[in-house]
């Protein structure tokens, strides 16, 4: 997988994981073109699509778009899948994920997704495995009376 | 805001988030993020030390900020601070910031290298995790330097927890992939193949994909895979549902692992090893089994998970494509999905379908679903659907069918979507040409292209008409008549003019017997097109006009007339214009016999390969294309997809070298034509249109040069106009230059003398202080690249205003490799450029000489020779200086004199010079008298400088 793009119906980036490396100017663009060819799409069309020398495929999840670039020789029903076992993690995670758990947790969303996909490749496609690990993590952070005290700002 | 009931609220976060989130506008929003960003500043560079919560708190604000889509300039060594910190959280942030923000080269990579070692060696997996995630993330070659021997221990140490070892293991592949010369085999290679076979399944997934990547590189080491991973599939695949419980997707067995074993397979040809090979045989055919048997959920996920394991299993039978009966299977099940309700499916059963059709066993079983792929073609309602369904037929497409292809792909063309009609259209180009059998066919086919949809076909389609027919003389009738019906649709593309034309030149008098299609009629028809047409087709219905001069001398007449008229004698359009010239003068002037050699017909073109073809696999791009069984067998035994990119576009290149000009009539008998034109008509020609951009633009942007300015070869070009001005071994830089009166045009040639691009290249011309409004250089812009061994030409033209002494210098700046390279050089454009010699008596010159008599007219100089006193040399000298050479007008007739005048925009100076040789002395004496004191001292100067 060469990256994955979370975006809004509004066409808001809310999450991007960039698997290759590529010059912010570069990311932007891309950006700017697939999320207008998604959301140019009809509902009932397919989930994949050709773009430059790469494949998109992305689903809709409520108002949010899951969009993933493949390579040409990559499976594209087993990365829609990806996509599926992600949403169900953070669904698992924030307890029926909507798109402001991912506003608000955004470094959340992206600890999720570093125990699930390493250098574009699924590393553990356990559930169980993943949301351990997180949890793991959860537990590791210190109390949180120590900072009632400071400032917000 | 949502109650986060997790992790570690950062209040102030969510705030800042909502108060982002409230913003009516961007501008409110922007205002909102300067008033933070100038916060978080003062925090940081605040005497009150910052304790590890603030720091992280500011932090994951400018990340939020950042992933909002601004620009992020600091924080990043609060972000490296955060790594050393010994709370989970802190640190966490600290990495994630990192990973987003910093890019390879930031100066901060080797504290963020020393934080990673120190976590990679805390035996804390949670840690060591963070850290390989970052390693993963960042992935940059510093990183590769510094860990690339590192990971590879990690991972094998027998002591390794389970989690850390997956993250090892796809960091490794992460490295692999961007710095695969700093991941060397040893070893540890062997160890990670063996993790195939481990318990956890998390960990053969990770290890799976690693092992695939480095197989791709050197599969010699990884070549005992394969038995391992048949076994691991095996069990897999036999395994009850419920078995791998976790991995248990949707009731299909770890599917993402069984993908990525299938995937790892086809790394390799078919294993030798009989029993293996029976396994994975039996494997592919139980998954082919599951296919059939009803689904054990409704939900999409288990059939996508299914399928996802079915479409690999297919992907390896045709990567292996030794077994028929497979092969068959596969496209049974294919055609299965051709019409299953899912988009989804149908669309990868057309693209998978695409590579069985170049299989010679599955090939005809693909062909038994022509009439499916038809109706998709007409009957999808998503463009990426049909789009596969075209680029099925193409695959599938043969002698047997090429018929019915060709038609339907044309009917689909007339109300296809216009994203794919070019390709569309250089597909039915392609298989009208390749499956003609009769070539008439093949006329109508392209003809009807051009109908249909004229403006998606390319040059390159009505170029390949065209050859076809000169190469075939059984359709050239047939083309003239056909292309003759056609044009007289009262509307008819443009592309169809330029083929009618070219054709009828050729081959008009194929028809000329009927009466209907007299030359007259032919003409009067192509005319009839002419005024509605662009320049090049213009250009080209000229050349026809020429070429039925000489096929039908009864149309003289009419044609000259109309090459006489204002419209055409007096084109704005130069090349139009002279075209008109040339031809009537031609017509006028040559016999009979002279037109008939001059406007043959075209030699046949040489054979080659289509260059349509190159122009699909440039749109197409490598790895996606099947083009015929040959091709796509070469390439899969050559092991992969990735050899396949060069030889792609290595192919366009010899395509697309020969494609030939614009204006096909130019390439051959009408060449002759063109040189045979005066010479001095081409001077006009080139001069006509110097000042027609705007002077203006020069010279605002004028780079200071750098470095001391090159005038080495600059006195050669006194007398001369053609060279090279400077070379190093980089950089050539040559000239070729041309002047007339005040005006001058000169092309500058930058030959790259290395085998790399030249980058960022721009060549200026500055004229400084006095000379800025003495003379106008207008450079015209020019490419920013020169490919290796390539050369790049600029044109400069040039105006002189008023007598000139300095030169302008040309300033060259472009980055070879990772230096930019400065060049300055004196461009030898001098005062004597703009000379008209004078011829006069002996009378007028000493009547003259005597008038220009005045002390500050005359500057005379004495100086010894430089190089041998021939008097051929000295003459060719002056004559190249620019004046005139009067012979016997100096009663001794071993002195040479001159004559000439300079004419600049504002004043023209009449020159008489006088050059006196003393062989004895190996001494000149020259003298210039002219009406103004600073010519007559810059010639001499000039001049003096050149015996």
């Amino acid at each position: 997988m060469q990256f994955m793009l979370l975006f809004s119906r509004q066409g808001k980036l809310r999450l991007q994981k960039w698997y290759v490396p590529l010059s912010d100017k570069e990311k932007k663009k891309i950006t700017r073109e697939l999320v207008q060819t998604v959301l140019a799409r009809k509902p009932k069309m397919c989930s994949f699509l050709e773009w430059r020398d790469l494949k998109v495929v992305y689903k809709r999840y409520a108002s949010l778009y899951f969009c993933c670039a493949i390579e040409n020789q990559d499976n594209e029903l087993i990365t829609l899948e990806i996509i599926h076992r992600y949403v169900e993690l953070l669904d698992k995670y924030f307890g029926s994920v909507c798109e402001l758990d991912i506003i608000f947790n955004f470094e959340k969303a992206y600890f999720i997704l570093d125990e699930f996909l390493l250098g574009g490749e699924a590393q553990d496609t356990s559930k169980k495995n993943v949301l351990k690990a997180i949890e793991q993590a959860d537990l590791l952070q210190e109390p949180r009376h120590e900072y009632f005290n400071v400032p917000v700002y | 805001m949502p109650a986060v009931s997790k992790g570690d609220g950062m209040r102030g976060l969510a705030v800042f988030i909502s108060d982002i989130r409230n913003c009516k506008s961007k501008e409110a929003e922007i205002k909102r993020i300067n008033k933070e960003l100038a916060n978080i500043r003062s925090k940081f560079k605040g005497d009150k030390a910052l304790d590890g919560y603030s720091k992280k708190k500011y932090v994951c604000k400018l990340l939020f900020i950042f992933l909002l889509g601004h620009d992020i300039d600091f924080g990043h060594m609060e972000a490296v601070n955060l790594l050393s910190s010994n709370k989970y959280t802190e640190k966490q942030i600290g990495y994630l910031f990192i990973s987003v923000l910093v890019n390879s080269n930031s100066d901060l990579i080797s504290l963020i290298n020393n934080a990673i070692k120190n976590d990679l060696s805390s035996r804390n997996p949670t840690f060591m995790n963070l850290a390989l995630h970052c390693i993963a993330n960042v992935g940059s070659r510093e990183m590769a330097e510094a860990f690339a021997a590192e990971v590879p221990r990690i991972l094998v140490a027998g002591d390794t927890m389970d989690s850390v070892k997956q993250s090892a293991a796809l960091c490794l592949l992460r490295l692999n992939r961007t710095s695969p010369d700093l991941v060397l085999m040893g070893e540890w290679t062997a160890r990670v193949v063996h993790l195939l076979n481990d318990q956890h399944l998390g960990v053969v997934t990770a290890a799976t994909s690693l092992i695939t990547t480095l197989a791709q590189k050197s599969p010699e080491d990884f070549k005992t895979s394969v038995s391992l991973a048949v076994a691991r599939l095996s069990r897999i695949v036999s395994s009850g549902s419920t078995d791998l419980q976790d991995y248990t997707y949707y009731f299909v067995a770890a599917p993402w692992l069984s993908v990525k074993l299938l995937r790892l397979l086809q790394c390799y040809p078919p294993p030798e090893d009989g029993a293996i090979r029976g396994r994975l045989t039996e494997c592919l055919e139980t998954i082919l089994n599951k296919a059939q048997e009803p689904p054990k959920s409704k939900k999409v996920q288990h059939s996508n998970a299914k399928n996802a394991v079915l479409f690999e299993a297919i992907s390896l039978i045709i990567h292996h494509d030794s077994e028929p009966t497979l092969l068959v299977r596969a496209c049974n099940q294919l055609g299965q999905f051709l019409q299953h309700r899912e988009t989804n499916l149908r669309y990868l059963a057309l693209e998978s379908m695409c590579t069985l059709a170049s299989s010679e066993f599955s090939h005809e079983a693909v062909k038994t679903h022509i009439e499916t792929v038809i109706n998709a073609l007409k009957s999808e309602r998503d463009v990426s659907v049909r789009q596969r369904a075209v680029d099925l037929l193409y695959a599938m497409c043969d002698r047997s069918n090429a018929k019915q292809i060709v038609a339907e792909m044309l009917s689909y063309l007339e109300t296809a979507d216009y994203s794919i009609r070019e390709e569309i259209v250089l597909k039915v180009a392609i298989l009208a040409e390749k499956y003609a059998v009769d070539y008439t066919w093949y006329v109508d086919t392209i003809l009807n292209l051009i109908r249909f949809a004229g403006d998606y076909v390319s040059d390159e389609v009505w170029y390949r008409v065209i050859q076809i027919v000169i190469n075939r003389d059984e359709v050239q009738g047939y083309a003239a008549k056909t292309v003759f019906e056609a044009l007289q649709a009262p509307a008819c593309h443009e592309n169809l003019v330029k083929v009618g034309g070219y054709i009828l030149g050729e081959f008009g008098n194929l028809i000329a017997g009927d009466s209907r299609s007299s030359p007259l009629i032919q003409f009067d028809l192509l005319h009839s097109k002419f005024h509605l047409c662009s320049v090049p087709t213009r250009a080209l219905l000229l050349s026809a006009y020429i070429k039925f001069i000489n096929l039908f001398p009864e149309v003289k007449g009419t044609i000259q007339e109309v090459l006489r008229s204002d419209s055409q004698l007096r084109n704005a359009d130069v090349e139009l214009q002279q075209r008109a010239v040339e031809y009537l003068r031609l017509s006028c002037i040559a016999s009979t016999d002279i037109l008939a050699t001059v406007l043959e017909e075209m030699p046949p073109f040489p054979e080659r390969e289509s260059s349509i073809l190159a122009k699909l696999k440039r749109k197409k791009g490598p790895g996606n294309l099947h083009p015929d069984l040959d091709e796509n067998r070469k390439e899969r035994s050559a092991n992969g997809g990735t050899a396949d990119h060069s030889s792609t576009t290595s192919n366009a290149k010899v395509a697309a070298s020969p494609t030939p000009s614009t204006d096909l009539l130019g390439l051959g008998s009408t060449i002759t034509t063109q040189n045979s034109a005066p010479p001095a008509s081409k001077g006009t020609s080139l001069l006509v249109d110097v000042f027609s951009e705007n002077i203006a633009a020069f010279p605002v942007e004028t780079p200071v040069a750098v470095g001391p300015v090159a005038d080495e070869n600059f006195s050669r070009f006194v007398c001369k106009n053609n060279g090279v001005l400077y070379e190093n071994q980089l950089l050539q830089i040559g000239l070729k230059s041309e002047f007339r009166q005040n005006l001058g045009r000169m092309y500058v040639f930058f030959g790259n003398k290395t085998s790399t691009q030249f980058m960022n290249f721009a060549a200026s011309v500055v004229c400084q202080d006095t000379l800025q409004a003495q003379l106008n250089v207008h450079a015209k812009p020019a490419d920013p690249t020169v490919d290796g061994g390539a050369q790049l030409q600029q044109i400069l033209n040039i105006e002189c205003m008023s007598d000139f002494v300095d030169a302008p210098v040309l300033n060259i700046q472009f980055r070879y490799g990772g230096t930019l390279q400065n060049i300055a050089v004196k461009l030898p454009i001098t005062l004597n450029k703009f000379f008209q010699p004078t011829e006069m008596t002996s009378q007028d010159f000493f009547q003259r000489w005597k008038q220009l008599g005045a002390p500050q007219q005359e500057v005379q100089k004495i100086f010894k020779a430089k190089h041998s006193m021939d008097t051929e040399v000295t003459k060719a000298k002056i004559m190249g200086f620019g004046a005139a050479l009067l012979d016997g007008v100096d009663p001794n007739p071993s002195n040479f004199v001159g004559a000439g005048v300079i004419h600049t925009k504002t004043t023209q100076v009449g020159c008489l010079l006088r050059l006196e040789p003393n062989t004895q002395a190996q001494m000149y004496r020259l003298t210039l008298r002219t009406s103004r004191d600073t010519v007559s001292q810059r010639l001499c100067d000039l001049l003096s400088e050149q015996f």
